[in-house]
């Protein structure tokens, strides 16, 4: 073990520390995003017979971000966050007692409880922000801790916002079970079992000596690797060399408290400061059912729910700093409490993302930039006509969009294509949804389809989709946090059609072409939907190249086909929101109208009657 | 002088115009008196008990309030679910009145929209709505078909990013003819309709049927036709994401060949043109 000591002889136990420089990680030094805290300050705090190590970067003025890691963490799980929060706020962080580099309570045994961490917690909050409150961050341990910090009395004007992640409040907790085994209600008891199975490391953590053995041994040896593996926490030096000692020592976080609260919860856990809970949905420790009570508890509550496994702090640190930011920002400012702007469904998700959308100018785009709009998401509209992109982020503006822009582009232009990423990298960030939904329509027989009208048609409908995905999706990929790709195919992607050979073909390859990435995607977090309409109510049977026609009698299909979709009369809203509830779910083919539904059940039931269907000539 | 070739004389236009005035006085009085918790029973009450009280004895329609996101109809699927509701009154929520009192023979239709206290939506739709009053003046001078003319209503609602929200009314109407009602000592409504006035609008449509016009004007082939004089109470009704806006009033139709007086709105001194021209003073 190399561990940093500190300056003055502290009592550790547990550790046979040798001086060594640097920060005392033992993982990649120098490195962007590793865990090394650069230009952090140390300075030691001791409380109740422990020294605990404190790292302080940014302004020392700004507002004070604290931030409390978990188990078996240090607080170098951090690093990544607090990089990103060092530039607006003061950020703290500190090892937990017995964690890192702080020492160890002596005896082990009744030095972790509740009560012990909240003193840790006042001693860390005074040393660092003796006159303002500061705002908690919690993530799994730390989160349970601050649960303890923001609903105990003597902590009441040291906090002035908590985020929670991944770690409910042991209280809640005992509550929530106790209510669930009072009435076993079939539901009621699923969760319980549920949650049960998902809790088995904690019985596991009861077990005296064999934790402390295996966590020092084979474990702790092999866990960075299993994070690797089933947490998909990127191998970057984290976690640090301490890791054996934090586990060996965080037992006992278990152990001193778990069944005393779970046994007499306390029944004045209410939160006194507001509480913003973030839920990672793929989290295998904990059941987000766990906080279907919790506005009960926390009357000032902002949910947000994150697709991603549970060590959120390490895989999805932009997302994370801009909510704690932005929580922080708002609990700071001086207007009373206000309802969040964004009240949309699915606000809990999309808050502050950023969304680019193609073919945002009408139809489906509009609605589903709108749709994004008011569940607050950030909003690229992407359209060939500037006006109707202008029209459509400012109208998303007004519903609740925090930001809107509008850019003008033809997406089958490859190399304005090319500009607009680079320029959305530069100014706006990385997309987390991108709407591949660009498209044109073309019907007429397979010998009435120019070569041209075959070029213009693929270059709209499949190479915007290609360049979007290209382009926008590596992006995505390269950051490495995840992300949705929603591309707009068709029903006419499974049903064939005598009327529409071109289209047909084009949203074929759309679909496929969205499997396929979406296979390719998968081990990176980003899931990819084809979304399939059917007939809805949009202008592209007004803007439609009827091939074979001449100009009057185009004009009068357009203008009759147009009407039978008004007859039809398939709001596109309904659309968008079956976009954001597929991006919610990661669903890949979704068929929208009931005819698109049907068609795509007889797709794989009975092909023949969609090919009887395909011969039919509609009446125009 | 206007033409009197749509059959009404300048007195009787006066008689219209009044009781336009008359329903907008009503509206702006019920609006000014709305606060949370009312409900949409008793902003309708309100309404009509109002006009009643100035003389009011029949209607074409009886006052309908809608609150909320009922102003764009969502959810809307039988025409059941116009009439006043529970629905209470909130900060914020947009609200339209629109009622139809006949006083002394003259009929009018008129919609108020409004909000209570500050909402951002409200205002851009009610903007926007000048649009559509100038583009349909514009389109029944150039005699154009209703049909075509509703079609391009239609048409800039949705690039201006709104729903067409008139189609929910009954065959999807944008306007209907009104015409004046002989003063009776009974006048009960049928489902919240006076019955001179449903007698009138039926008469007008069997002519119309034999004429070829019609009394609705629709997005349907019955209102395949130039715009027929009368009087034509119009309204547009943009719907955008749970927050609707509307006005109604009455435009003439003459059949002058000055594109000048073959159409003009019956009066330009109402609340919602009173607005437009402080918004394109402040500007």
């Amino acid at each position: 073990m190399k561990r940093n000591r500190k300056p003055s002889a502290g009592d550790r136990s547990g550790s046979s520390g040798t001086d060594h420089g640097g920060n005392g990680s033992d993982g990649a030094h120098g490195t962007g995003d590793g865990t090394v805290l650069e230009g952090a300050r140390e300075r030691w705090v001791s409380t109740g017979g422990v020294e605990l190590c404190v790292a302080e970067l940014g302004d020392p003025e700004r507002p004070t971000v604290l931030l409390v890691h978990g188990y078996p963490d240090s607080k170098e799980v951090w690093s990544k966050v607090a990089r990103r929060l060092q530039d607006r706020f003061h950020v703290v962080l500190y090892d937990v007692r017995g964690c890192g580099r702080s020492t160890a309570p002596k005896p082990l045994r009744g030095g972790f409880t509740l009560e012990k961490l909240t003193d840790d917690f006042l001693a860390v909050a005074e040393a660092v922000s003796p006159d303002e409150p500061v705002h908690l961050v919690g993530h799994d341990w730390g989160s349970v801790q601050g649960w303890e910090f923001a609903t105990v009395r003597r902590t009441e004007g040291r906090i002035a916002s908590f985020t929670s992640m991944s770690g409910p409040s042991l209280d809640h907790l005992g509550h929530w079970i106790k209510r669930r085994t009072r009435r076993p209600t079939p539901r009621a008891a699923g969760q319980l079992l549920g949650q049960g199975a998902k809790s088995w490391y904690v019985y596991a953590l009861h077990t005296p000596v064999l934790p402390e053995l295996a966590w020092k041994g084979p474990l702790g040896k092999r866990w960075p690797r299993v994070l690797e593996l089933t947490e998909r926490v990127p191998g970057d030096g984290y976690p640090t060399g301490s890791l054996p000692t934090d586990a060996a020592h965080g037992a006992w976080l278990y152990r001193d408290n778990i069944r005393a609260r779970m046994r007499r919860p306390r029944t004045d856990c209410y939160a006194h400061v507001p509480v913003q809970l973030i839920t990672p949905t793929g989290d295998i420790f904990l059941s987000e059912r766990l906080y279907d009570d919790l506005e009960m508890w926390a009357p000032r509550l902002t949910r947000r729910t994150l697709p991603a496994k549970h060590w959120v702090p390490r895989t999805r640190p932009d997302q994370l700093a801009a909510w704690i930011g932005e929580f922080a920002a708002k609990s700071d400012s001086d207007v009373p409490a206000r309802e969040p702007m964004a009240r949309g469904a699915h606000a809990d998700r999309f808050a502050g993302q950023l969304v680019l959308v193609t073919g945002a100018g009408s139809g489906i785009g509009r609605a589903t930039a709108f749709s994004f709009a008011e569940a607050g998401a950030r909003v690229v509209a992407v359209d060939r006509d500037a006006e109707s992109a202008a029209r459509t982020a400012d109208m998303a503006r007004l519903v609740g969009a925090p930001e809107a822009w509008a850019e003008t582009v033809d997406v089958a232009d490859e190399q304005a294509m090319e500009k607009l990423a680079e320029k959305v990298a530069a100014e706006y960030g990385t997309v987390d949804v991108l709407v591949n939904n660009a498209g044109v329509g073309i019907s007429g027989s397979f010998f009435d389809t120019s070569t041209e009208d075959w070029r213009r048609t693929l270059d709209v409908n499949l190479w915007g989709v290609i360049h979007g995905c290209r382009l926008f999706g590596k992006q995505m990929a390269e950051r490495g946090q995840g992300g949705h790709i929603v591309n707009t195919a068709s029903a006419s992607a499974y049903q064939p059609s005598k009327m529409l050979p071109a289209y047909s073909t084009s949203k074929a390859a759309v679909l496929m072409l969205s499997e396929c990435l979406r296979a390719e995607l998968a081990g990176q977090g980003i899931g990819v939907t084809a979304v399939c309409p059917g007939f809805v109510n949009t202008d592209i049977a007004r803007n439609a190249t009827f091939a074979g026609t001449d100009e009057h009698e185009q004009k009068r299909l357009r203008r009759k086909s147009s009407r039978l979709y008004g007859i039809r009369n398939y709001p596109p809203e309904k659309v968008a929101e079956a976009i954001l509830r597929a991006v919610v779910r990661n669903q890949a083919v979704v068929p929208v109208t009931p005819e698109a539904r049907g068609a795509r059940l007889m797709s794989r039931f009975t092909p023949h009657t969609l090919r009887a269907v395909a011969r039919i000539q509609p009446p125009l | 002088m206007r033409s009197v070739t749509n059959g009404y004389s300048s007195a009787d236009l006066r008689g219209f115009r009044e009781v336009q005035q008359l329903g907008f006085a009503c509206a702006e009085s019920v609006a000014a008196r709305l606060k949370p918790g009312v409900t949409e029973r008793e902003a309708a009450r309100m309404q009509r008990e109002w006009l009643r009280e100035r003389g009011v004895r029949d209607w074409f329609h009886l006052p309908f309030a809608w609150f909320g996101d009922r102003t764009a109809f969502t959810g809307f699927k039988i025409p059941l679910q116009f009439f006043p509701t529970g629905r209470k009154l909130e900060p914020g929520m947009p609200f339209v009145l629109d009622m139809a009192p006949i006083h002394r023979g003259f009929t009018s239709d008129i919609g108020y929209s409004g909000c209570l206290g500050p909402n951002p939506v409200h205002d851009r739709l009610m903007s926007d709505l000048r649009g559509h009053r100038e583009l349909i003046l514009r389109e029944v001078r150039e005699r154009r078909s209703l049909r075509e003319i509703y079609e391009n209503v239609e048409r800039l609602m949705i690039s201006q990013g709104y729903a067409n929200r008139h189609r929910a009314y009954p065959f999807g109407v944008i306007a209907h003819k009104v015409d004046r009602v002989s003063d009776r000592r009974w006048s009960p409504t049928l489902f919240g309709f006076g019955t001179n006035s449903l007698r009138g609008l039926a008469k007008d449509a069997l002519h119309g049927h034999r004429d070829g016009w019609s009394p609705l004007w629709s997005p349907y082939r019955f209102s395949d036709h130039p715009p027929q004089p009368g009087l034509w109470a119009v309204e547009p009704h943009l719907g955008f994401r749970g927050t609707g806006a509307k006005f109604e009033e009455i435009l003439v139709v003459t059949d002058s060949r000055d594109p000048e007086e073959s159409a003009f709105w019956l009066d330009d001194d109402l609340p919602h043109v009173r607005r437009w021209q402080e918004e394109a003073r402040s500007v």
